[in-house]
């Protein structure tokens, strides 16, 4: 028996994740995972089609990811729990999905939190270097993860109002950044027209641009996993993930922007991190100041949302039994899934310190994607087994099947372009999924209380 | 030494310190509550 607990009310008592979060906390959850992905990794899309094939992926991917942020407002709206996608696709489509999209959850935020914390260590070290010293990355990029994990660990509303201060911050250097380089001024700094070029590789060349074009906006799904802990999920989630997904459209524009203008595509294709390299050329010690916090900031705002999202889902996972239920335990302290957070700690690490950054990046990004193939399935499921009025919606999506046929299509595009640089990694990440899903389905199934997993208070399906 | 390098140490001593703490504050929740009760949430429900 507990020592703190009574012995009469141990039996009644629960332990939950506390609702403490407004829809800015949504906002912060969302774009700063997100918002990273203006500071590096895009401008890979340069090097594959141009900066003109940059930007069409810009704003391609960029209805992609519009059709995703509709499509998952209207279903979390009306699902809200935390695991977010993975929640949707076991009430709508079943077990199996549902583990699958977990995974998929899980493996595409541990890799880009991976990621993150590469991306500062690289920084750091980079700045040693400029003072005439070789750093060791390993033991910044364990501090940031260790650092954020305890953040994690002891509470989402503090973790999430953090988040929030250092989103704004970093997404404030970009809107500094494009107005100190004064575009309304012609033959200022910006010099778009001896630096834009026509498509350098064509048209195939914009669809290969199209796999690092979803660096833009990877992870905006995020806002979903904090479902259960939004004070009011109907309202906070569609507007923080519509309102997210709007500053990532302007950001990303504002980006491509300023950093078409002063730097070659040549060049921008291959930077490592293309704003602050691009606040160098302006030689303004102040903008270089701003972006290289900018971008340190956006790194670990986005580290430290993965963290958050990983966990919900692994703790969602293991709530259900569909992992070992040790896992869907909540702190009594701090209501986190501290085991959960505790636990991804050393796989995300280790990614960190194995796999090369472009690996990792490529690997979150299969995963996503894997991910929004399967919401147009879910959406349309959705809507035909509890059509409109028969539940109560917190937001519904205009102009449905449309969205949903969209992302598909955009989906299979993606997949082509993918292929196209990096089928290997496509086939091992699909294998590594088929044999997973062979575990659950003849092994781990059983121990799943199947009738304890469907939590959602929705009259029977309409057909059954 | 320069102060990168006690920067390094002192990346790896901190980093240490934090995971300690986690796991001894883990093992101490597992210690002190009952399974049951540290399980108990479930989806959907309010507090």
């Amino acid at each position: 028996m507990s020592a703190s607990m009574p012995e009469t009310t141990a039996d009644t008592r629960k332990i939950s994740l506390l609702r403490v979060l407004g829809p800015g906390h949504i906002w912060a959850l969302g774009v700063g995972i997100v918002l990273v992905g203006e500071f590096m990794g895009w401008n890979f899309a340069v090097g594959k089609g141009g900066a003109v094939g940059a930007l069409i992926a810009c704003w391609v991917i960029g209805i992609l990811y519009t059709c995703v942020a509709m499509i998952d407002s209207e279903v979390t709206s009306t699902v809200a729990a935390a695991g977010g996608q993975y929640a949707q696709a076991k009430h709508i489509i079943g077990p199996l999905m549902a583990f699958n999209v977990g995974l998929y959850l899980v493996m595409a935020y541990t890799m880009l939190e991976a990621g993150d914390a590469l991306v500062v260590g690289d920084l750091l070290a980079s700045v040693a270097a400029q003072t005439g010293h070789v750093l060791q990355r390993e033991p910044f990029v364990l501090l940031t993860v260790a650092v954020l994990a305890w953040l994690n660990y002891r509470g989402v509303f503090m973790t999430l109002t953090v988040n929030f201060v250092i989103t704004a911050v970093a997404f404030l250097s970009i809107l500094v950044f494009f107005f100190a380089s004064a575009p309304w001024a012609g033959g200022g700094m910006l010099q778009h027209k001896a630096l834009l070029t026509d498509l350098p590789y064509g048209w195939l060349g914009v669809l290969a641009a199209m796999h690092f074009g979803i660096w833009f906006y990877l992870g905006i799904e995020g806002t979903c996993q904090a479902a259960e802990e939004v004070r009011s999920p109907a309202r906070s989630l569609p507007y923080g993930t519509m309102s997210g997904m709007i500053t990532l459209l302007i950001a990303a524009t504002l980006t491509w922007y300023v950093c078409t203008g002063l730097l070659p595509w040549e060049y921008l294709g291959r930077a490592i991190t293309p704003l602050y390299d691009a606040a160098m050329v302006t030689g303004n010690a102040w903008l270089e100041v701003m972006l290289f916090v900018g971008t340190l900031f956006a790194a670990v705002a986005s580290a430290n949302g993965c963290i958050n999202d990983a966990s919900r889902a692994w703790f969602s996972m293991g709530r259900d039994r569909y992992l070992p239920s040790w896992f869907g335990a909540v702190h009594p302290r701090y209501r986190t899934p501290y085991r959960s957070i505790l636990f991804l700690v050393p796989i995300a690490v280790a990614f960190a310190y194995v796999v090369p950054l472009d690996q990792v990046v490529t690997f979150s990004i299969l995963s996503g994607l894997l991910g929004y193939t399967f919401m147009p399935v879910n959406m349309i499921l959705f809507r035909k087994k509890w059509p409109l009025g028969s539940i109560t919606r917190g937001y519904i999506h205009p102009f449905h099947p449309l969205p949903a046929l969209l992302l598909l299509a955009l989906c299979a595009m993606t997949y082509v372009a993918i292929f196209l640089g990096y089928g290997t990694q496509l086939a091992a990440m699909l294998v590594f999924y088929i044999v997973a899903s062979a575990w659950f389905a003849f092994h781990r199934y059983r121990f799943v209380r199947r009738g304890d997993q469907f939590t959602m208070p929705w009259p029977r399906p309409k057909g059954y | 030494m320069s102060l990168w390098a006690l920067a390094e140490y002192a990346a790896w001593a901190v980093s240490a310190a934090i995971l300690l703490w986690m796991l001894g504050d883990m093992l101490r929740v597992d210690r002190d509550y009952d399974e049951e009760l540290l399980t108990s949430s479930r989806e959907g429900e309010i507090e």
